[in-house]
C-alpha cells in the first residue's frame, strides 16, 4: 500500500488562513490501512482543527466526506454539489488523490493534510516499511523475494557493503541490512549460487529517471 | 602490463607494494595536498586520495590527483558511486586519463547520512562491482557502458575495496571473487586488527585461487590513542579490533600511546607478510601522514623500488 503520515497541525493551518469554510476529504483506500487519512481520521482532523481555530478566535466551518478512492476520477466526482460551498479542500489522500482533485476542481485551492512516505507494507501493528520503490522492472526474482533497491539504503544489486553488522545496516541499527536477508532467503532455498552471478549495471529507464510515467493498456484504454 | 600505472609495475616486478592515502583538504589549499603528499615520497609507490570520504564535502579526489601528479608522485584515484552517476564518472575518468591519472579505486561510498549533507540525494546509480565492470569495458573494449566507442580508451589500473570483517562473513570471500570477475586488478582491504578473522578469510581466498587473479593489499591503521582503539571497535561498523589490541593501547600511559601504536601497526604488517596472498600495504594513517616512513621503514619496507 502506499503509506502517509499526518502532517504537523502548524503547517495544515498556516495553509487554512485565509478561509473560513473547507472540506476535508479521506479516502478509504491505503491510507486507510495505515491510519493516516480515512474516515477516522478526517473526524479527528476535523475537530483538532476546529479547536485549534477557536483558540484563535475564528470560526472553521468543516465538511467531511471520505471517498471510496481519491486518485480515481469516478469517486471525485462526488464532489460535486460540496465543493461550490467551501472556499478550498484539505485532502487526507496520498499525493496521487490530492492531484486528482486540483485537476477535477480547478478554481479550488486544495492542499495536502498528509505526507505520502512509500510503498510499504504492514511489519506489526502500527509499523510499516518500505518495500518497493516502483523501478519498473522487478527484480525479485533473482534476490530471493527481497528488493535491494527499496530496502538496502545504497540500493546495491550485488552484495552488502562492508558496513553490514549482525544482520544490520550501518546507517541504523533498526534497519535490517537486505543483503543479509536476501543471503538468508538465498541459502534457504538452496540457490546460494546465483549470489555469484553479477547483476548488470540496471537501466533505470523503467523508474522514475526516465520521466514521469503512464501505463497505457490497449485492451482497456477508451 | 595492462596499464601504465607505477603500481601495476611495482606489483608485476614481484615486490611488496606499499601505498598509502591523503584526505584533501576542505578549501582551496593546493599546499595543503602537496605537504601531505611530500611526507609520503619515496616511501609509498603510490597514494590514493579519498572522493568526499565519509560522505563530507573536500576538495576533489579528481583536483588534488592532478596536483599530486603534478609534483611527481603517482596518485590512486577514488571515486564513489554516491555522488555521481555513469555520465560523471566517465567524464571524470577520461579526464583523469587524459592527464596522465592512470590508477584508481572504485568504491561505492559512504552513505551521505554520515557527512555534512546528510539532506543531498545519494545517487548510487551503479554499485561498486558495476563501477569496476564500466572501468573495465572502458579500458579493454573501449568502450562506454552505454556501448558508444571512445576514442583513446582511459587504461585505467582498477582497484576495489574488500572488507573481510562485514557480515555476513560467510559472504565475504564469495563477494570479493565477484569483484575479480568483474575486472578488479588489485584490491585494498578495510583495517585489519583482527588477524584471526583476516587469516580466515585469505584461507577462502586461496582456495578458490584468488589471490593468484588480483593482488591483495593489506590495509593497516594505526592507533593514535586508546580512545581511537575503543571507538575503531564501537562505532565503525564493519570493523573488527580484538580485546586485547585496546587493553594493550590502554596499558601504556597516554604519552606513550601513539608510539604503542605504531609499534603495533608495524607487528600488524610483520605478521602480514607471512599470509601467503598478501602482495603488499595500504597504510591509511588518518590525519597522521608523517608517521608513514616510520612504518614502512621499521616494517622493512624501505626503500622502495624503483620502476
Amino acid at each position: 500500500m502506499i503509506t502517509a503520515e499526518r502532517k504537523p497541525i502548524q503547517e495544515i493551518m498556516e495553509y487554512l488562513k485565509p478561509y473560513s469554510r473547507i472540506l476535508l476529504v479521506g479516502c478509504n483506500e491505503c491510507v486507510t490501512v495505515c491510519a493516516a487519512g480515512g474516515r477516522k481520521e478526517v473526524g479527528l482532523l476535523s475537530s483538532a482543527l476546529q479547536m485549534a481555530c477557536m483558540q484563535e478566535g475564528k470560526v472553521l466551518d468543516v465538511k467531511e466526506m471520505t471517498l471510496e478512492r481519491q486518485c480515481d476520477p469516478e469517486y471525485v466526482e462526488e464532489l460535486v454539489g460540496t465543493i461550490n460551498q467551501v472556499e478550498a479542500v484539505l485532502s487526507m489522500a496520498c499525493g496521487c488523490g490530492v492531484q486528482e482533485v486540483a485537476r477535477r476542481f480547478k478554481e479550488k485551492p486544495v492542499f495536502p493534510a498528509v505526507n505520502t512516505k512509500f510503498m510499504g507494507a504492514s511489519e506489526r501493528q502500527g509499523v510499516w516499511a518500505e518495500r518497493c520503490q516502483g523501478c519498473g522492472d522487478c527484480v525479485l526474482g533473482l534476490t530471493g523475494g527481497v528488493c535491494p533497491i527499496a530496502r538496502c539504503s545504497k540500493r546495491l544489486l550485488n552484495g552488502p557493503c562492508g558496513g553490514s553488522s549482525r544482520g544490520k545496516c550501518e546507517i541504523n541499527p533498526e534497519i535490517d541490512c537486505a543483503w543479509q536477508l536476501i543471503w538468508d532467503r538465498l541459502k534457504a532455498l538452496g540457490l546460494e549460487k546465483r549470489y555469484e552471478d553479477i547483476a548488470p549495471a540496471k537501466d533505470w529507464r523503467p523508474s522514475r529517471d526516465g520521466g514521469p510515467r503512464r501505463i497505457i493498456r490497449e485492451d482497456l484504454a477508451s | 602490463m595492462k596499464t601504465e600505472s607505477a603500481l601495476e609495475k611495482v606489483l608485476a616486478a614481484g615486490h611488496l607494494a606499499v601505498t598509502s592515502e591523503c584526505g584533501p583538504p576542505r578549501g582551496a589549499l593546493p599546499d595543503k595536498i602537496k605537504e601531505k603528499a611530500e611526507m609520503l615520497r619515496g616511501y609509498v609507490d603510490a597514494i590514493n586520495v579519498t572522493d568526499n570520504q565519509t560522505a563530507v564535502v573536500r576538495m576533489s579526489s579528481f583536483a588534488a590527483c592532478l596536483i599530486i601528479k603534478q609534483i611527481g608522485l603517482y596518485p590512486i584515484l577514488q571515486m564513489v558511486t554516491r555522488d555521481r552517476n555513469r555520465l560523471a564518472m566517465q567524464s571524470d575518468i577520461i579526464g583523469a586519463y587524459a592527464h596522465g591519472i592512470n590508477t584508481m579505486l572504485c568504491l561505492t561510498g559512504d552513505h551521505p547520512c554520515f557527512g555534512d549533507h546528510p539532506m543531498a540525494v545519494n545517487v548510487y546509480d551503479l554499485d561498486s562491482i558495476q563501477f569496476i565492470q564500466m572501468v573495465k569495458t572502458m579500458r579493454d573494449e573501449g568502450r562506454f557502458q552505454g556501448g558508444d566507442e571512445i576514442q583513446n580508451p582511459p587504461k585505467m589500473f582498477i582497484g576495489a575495496a574488500a572488507n573481510p570483517f562485514g557480515d555476513p562473513f560467510e559472504l565475504r570471500v564469495a563477494r570479493l571473487a565477484k569483484k575479480v570477475k568483474a575486472g578488479a586488478d588489485f584490491i585494498q582491504t578495510q583495517c585489519i586488527y583482527d588477524l584471526e578473522r583476516f587469516e580466515k578469510w585469505m584461507e577462502g581466498v586461496r582456495e578458490r585461487g584468488l589471490h593468484e587473479k588480483v593482488a591483495i593489499l593489506a590495509g593497516v591503521t594505526p592507533f593514535k590513542s586508546a580512545g581511537m582503539a575503543k571507538y575503531m571497535k564501537n562505532k565503525v561498523p564493519g570493523m573488527s579490533v580484538p580485546d586485547e589490541m585496546i587493553k594493550r593501547m590502554a596499558g601504556v600511559p597516554k604519552e606513550k600511546q601513539a608510539e604503542e601504536g605504531i609499534t603495533l601497526c608495524v607487528e600488524t604488517i610483520q605478521r602480514l607478510k607471512e599470509v601467503k596472498g598478501v602482495r603488499g600495504f595500504h597504510i591509511m594513517a588518518i590525519e597522521w601522514e608523517q608517521k608513514v616512513p616510520e612504518i614502512v621503514e621499521r616494517a622493512g619496507l624501505y626503500p622502495r623500488p624503483s620502476v
